[in-house]
């Protein structure tokens, strides 16, 4: 087999091994646990959205947070207007929501290069905190929304309640797919423009690309996403709160990017991954402010292992 | 505006300016720093909330309100020097954006410190000039216009050094052009510690002077932060006088903003103005236009 | 006095000295001319320390200069003039100058004379002492631009295409300038384009191409025959 042809099914094979493996975790793992994993799914979903952003095109956002919001506060809408609580609505509802505030992103993110747009999208997630904080009559301002999961349905087929492992087969689906779609969009000519203008914008200008479509479309894609994970959040959590939507949130997301490895998508969820873990652990030792180390070890990363964890690890592994 | 009675205007008219000098002696050095080596410092506001809790800490065993504000000056800026050598000297001539994460990650750390060793209670420190005055017909706090008046001082003396201080020379040309500062000799390292040790010093300063109007808690950094950032790019990146133009202005509007909305919502006012001058004059309101 | 063997830089990714040997005595003015791209600039970087030499010795007095950080080099002796003359636009004059005379080995009485040696090569510079860097003409630029590096008493001067975009006329006082330093004994790589100014001023001359030195003689062979300025720079 060709060298390419070997390197494919490997990741496949490993691709193939990590889905059994979080398949069968529920079954195995205590309560804990199994929700732990759960969680890293859903965090994943936000840092592979943010990738296609940080990692593929270049954009540094810490806007996260307002598309998870809103994905967030979407589904909590859904569930709570509508009887009887539809899970499929609550998916529409969130995505709607996310996109609006991506298409407020997008615009600025075609305005404004670099540091201005990290600091707009950071001022913006803000605002949007505010706005959700403060309106209380609407979004339940610091108590936010609670509301019941609903059903897995399918009209005419099936109507079941989530167990715990139910969800998480749902939740592994939805980020499964999502996954295999990210990676599909980056390897495609599409993804292939987006890291040419991380390289280098004004010469992919120059080729003759209208650079500004593809970033609109980049933000709404990364948008949507991280709205879909803020909505697998609410379905897990039966609630929505204004916490989910202050910008540390987004600054975390970066993190994960960051320690894990930017533009590689996997990256991304094993660095939220590798993110709790030492939560964790850390937990244990300096309880609440497990912050002080991983802070530290992120700060670490940043200076001497740019590429992330990922990056660090594939070098060693060519060696 | 009909209806908002003069007094009450008049008031956020002198609050507006307070709070304008005290944010822009936070802006000023946010944009020294940035200006002279390109770093966005995530960290400033917690550099300030540092400063409010070691002051309060001196204040607490020592009564003595000037030597809460000296302590904290120095164990800050010394403190901004050590990160400035340590996490920020590696990343220089990086992409920018990797010196916001690093920061980003400093004041993470920072804040979940104090949280660890202070505690969530918020701290206090008595103003130093108590009693009113008469301003007009109203009486409004001494500690205030003391305040205001004290970071004009200090910035003031920031640019008569800047200006004419043998040092003063060395930060502006490394400023402007860092390679052939070097070229002359300055040892350009050694500037840009000094200089984030002056910016965080001056942090420190807004800390202590402004804890007595709020109370200290881990918090109150990151609204300064994101104020700062705001007022640095609105006044135009790096400029001095700009930012602190910028602060004034910006802190005005919010203060005439709180006489409409509750003030968690006139923060709203300085992000909608840090929009619009990115979209219609984005390197700065108060610079002329680029020809 | 200055030697560099074999060295080898990068910009960025591109390998742009390929073994570039130099050497500099003391008092001498050594040209540097080539082609535009061959590395004539990058070179003297490198001697500076902005470029980072891969491999290769870079020494002056017998000092190893690779890794040393760019601001230690004044103090060693070595003054650098780089192209565009770079000099600090909201400066004024008198504060251009001043980055140089700030050094701390410097009396206050030193400076003085320093500064009054220097306005009197360049009377210009004493009538414009409080102007911005910035509103000097071409031509006053770059006699600010070699009195910052006079102002350091350096042993050499590293010149870097001192007469581009300058009128004749002052082409005409940028060698008088040369030939007062090398009358003071200051050494001088001068890097340039003008081929009859090099020629008149240098003692030895070396002649580069694609990053490596190809040819080195005296300038008065070069002037006698000019078959090899020929061959490199097509002139």
């Amino acid at each position: 087999m060709s060298p390419a042809r070997s390197s494919a099914t490997r990741y496949w094979i490993g691709f193939a091994v990590v889905l059994a493996a979080l398949i069968v975790a529920p079954l195995v793992l205590p309560e804990f646990w199994r929700r732990f994993v759960t969680e890293i799914l859903i965090w994943g979903l936000l840092a592979m959205s943010s990738d296609i952003l940080i990692g593929y095109t270049g954009m540094v956002s810490f806007g996260h947070s307002a598309f998870f919001g809103m994905g967030m506060y979407g589904a909590a809408a859904a569930l709570l207007s509508i009887r009887p609580p539809n899970l499929w609505l609550a998916i529409v509802y969130g995505l709607l929501g996310a996109a609006v505030v991506a298409v407020f992103v997008a615009y600025f993110s075609t305005r404004l290069r670099d540091i201005y747009f990290s600091i707009t999208t950071l001022v913006f997630s803000q605002i949007f905190y505010v706005i959700i904080f403060t309106w209380t009559e609407v979004t339940g301002g610091e108590n936010g929304l609670s509301f019941r999961q609903p059903p897995f349905s399918i009209p005419g087929i099936v109507s079941a309640a989530f167990t715990p492992v139910t969800l998480h087969w749902f939740v592994l689906g939805v980020v499964t797919v999502s996954y295999l779609l990210l990676r599909r969009i980056t390897q495609s000519p599409f993804g292939m423009v987006l890291q040419s203008i991380r390289e280098n914008e004004p010469r992919t200008r120059a080729i003759g690309y209208p650079v500004e479509r593809y970033k609109i479309v980049a933000v709404l894609l990364s948008g949507l996403f991280a709205g879909l994970a803020g909505v697998l959040y609410a379905v897990q959590n039966r609630f929505a709160a204004p916490d989910f939507v202050f910008f540390i949130v987004s600054g975390e997301v970066v993190i994960f990017n960051v320690m894990g490895g930017m533009g590689t998508l996997v990256g991304p969820i094993l660095g939220a991954g590798f993110f709790f873990m030492l939560r964790e652990l850390f937990s244990r030792y300096f309880t609440q402010y497990y912050l002080i180390p991983v802070g530290i070890i992120f700060v670490l990363i940043v200076v001497f292992l740019p590429q992330g964890m990922l990056g660090f690890l594939r070098r060693r592994l060519n060696q | 505006m009909a209806g908002i009675p003069f007094e009450q205007f008049l008031v956020q008219t002198v609050n507006g300016l307070v709070s304008g000098m005290i944010l822009a002696l936070v802006a000023s050095g946010l944009t020294l720093i940035f200006g002279i080596m390109d770093v966005v410092n995530f960290a400033h506001g917690d550099l300030l909330m540092l400063g409010a809790f070691v002051g309060s800490g001196v204040f607490m065993s020592s009564g003595n309100f000037w030597a809460a504000l000296l302590a904290a000056v120095v164990v800050v800026a010394v403190l901004g020097a050590l990160l400035q050598v340590t996490t920020l000297r590696p990343l220089l001539g990086r992409d920018p954006l990797t010196t916001i994460l690093a920061t980003f990650g400093i004041s993470l750390v920072l804040q979940n410190y104090a949280l660890w060793q202070w505690g969530p209670s918020a701290r206090n420190i008595t103003e130093p000039i108590g009693g009113q005055f008469r301003l007009l017909y109203l009486q409004y706090p001494v500690y205030r216009i003391a305040i205001a008046l004290l970071s004009g001082a200090i910035i003031g003396g920031l640019w008569l050094f800047m200006k004419y201080g043998k040092y003063g020379i060395w930060i502006r040309a490394t400023t402007q052009d860092r390679v052939m500062a070097s070229a002359m000799g300055i040892p350009v390292p050694t500037v840009h510690a000094a200089v984030f040790a002056i910016g965080a010093g001056m942090a420190a300063a807004s800390g202590v002077l402004f804890a007595p109007l709020v109370g200290v808690t881990q918090t109150i950094g990151l609204d300064f932060t994101l104020r700062a950032f705001v007022v640095v790019v609105v006044g135009g990146m790096g400029n001095l006088g700009g930012s602190i133009l910028a602060s004034i202005f910006v802190s005005l509007l919010e203060a005439y903003a709180s006489l409409f909305v509750s003030p968690a919502q006139a923060v709203i006012v300085s992000f909608v103005v840090l929009v619009l001058t990115l979209l219609f004059r984005p390197t700065g309101l108060f610079v002329p236009t680029p020809k | 006095m200055l030697t560099l063997r074999e060295v080898h830089a990068h910009y960025g990714k591109s390998h742009v000295l390929h073994g570039v040997s130099i050497d500099v005595g003391p008092g001498e003015v050594v040209g540097l001319l080539g082609r535009n791209g061959v590395g004539k600039s990058t070179t003297l970087k490198t001697i500076m320390g902005l470029v980072r030499a891969s491999a290769g010795a870079v020494t002056f007095e017998g000092r190893d200069l690779v890794g040393l950080p760019t601001h230690r080099l004044p103090g060693l002796g070595i003054g650098y003039v780089p192209e565009d003359r770079r000099v600090f636009r909201l400066l004024t004059v008198l504060e251009n100058l001043r980055t140089g005379l700030d050094r701390s080995v410097v009396t206050p009485a030193r400076r003085e004379e320093l500064l009054e040696k220097v306005y009197r090569h360049f009377p210009v510079l004493r009538e414009r002492r409080n102007q911005a860097g910035g509103t000097l003409s071409g031509g006053e630029q770059q006699m600010l631009a070699i009195a910052r590096a006079m102002v350091l008493e350096p042993k050499i001067i590293l010149l870097d295409e001192p007469t581009e975009g300058l009128m004749p006329r002052m082409v005409g006082q940028i060698r008088e300038i040369i030939e007062i330093l090398h009358k003071e004994g200051v050494a001088i790589l001068l890097v340039e384009q003008n081929v009859p100014l090099t020629l008149a001023v240098s003692d030895r001359v070396y002649i580069m191409e694609k990053g490596v030195v190809r040819h080195e003689g005296t300038a008065a062979a070069l002037r006698a025959d000019d078959a090899v300025i020929h061959q490199y720079l097509g002139v």
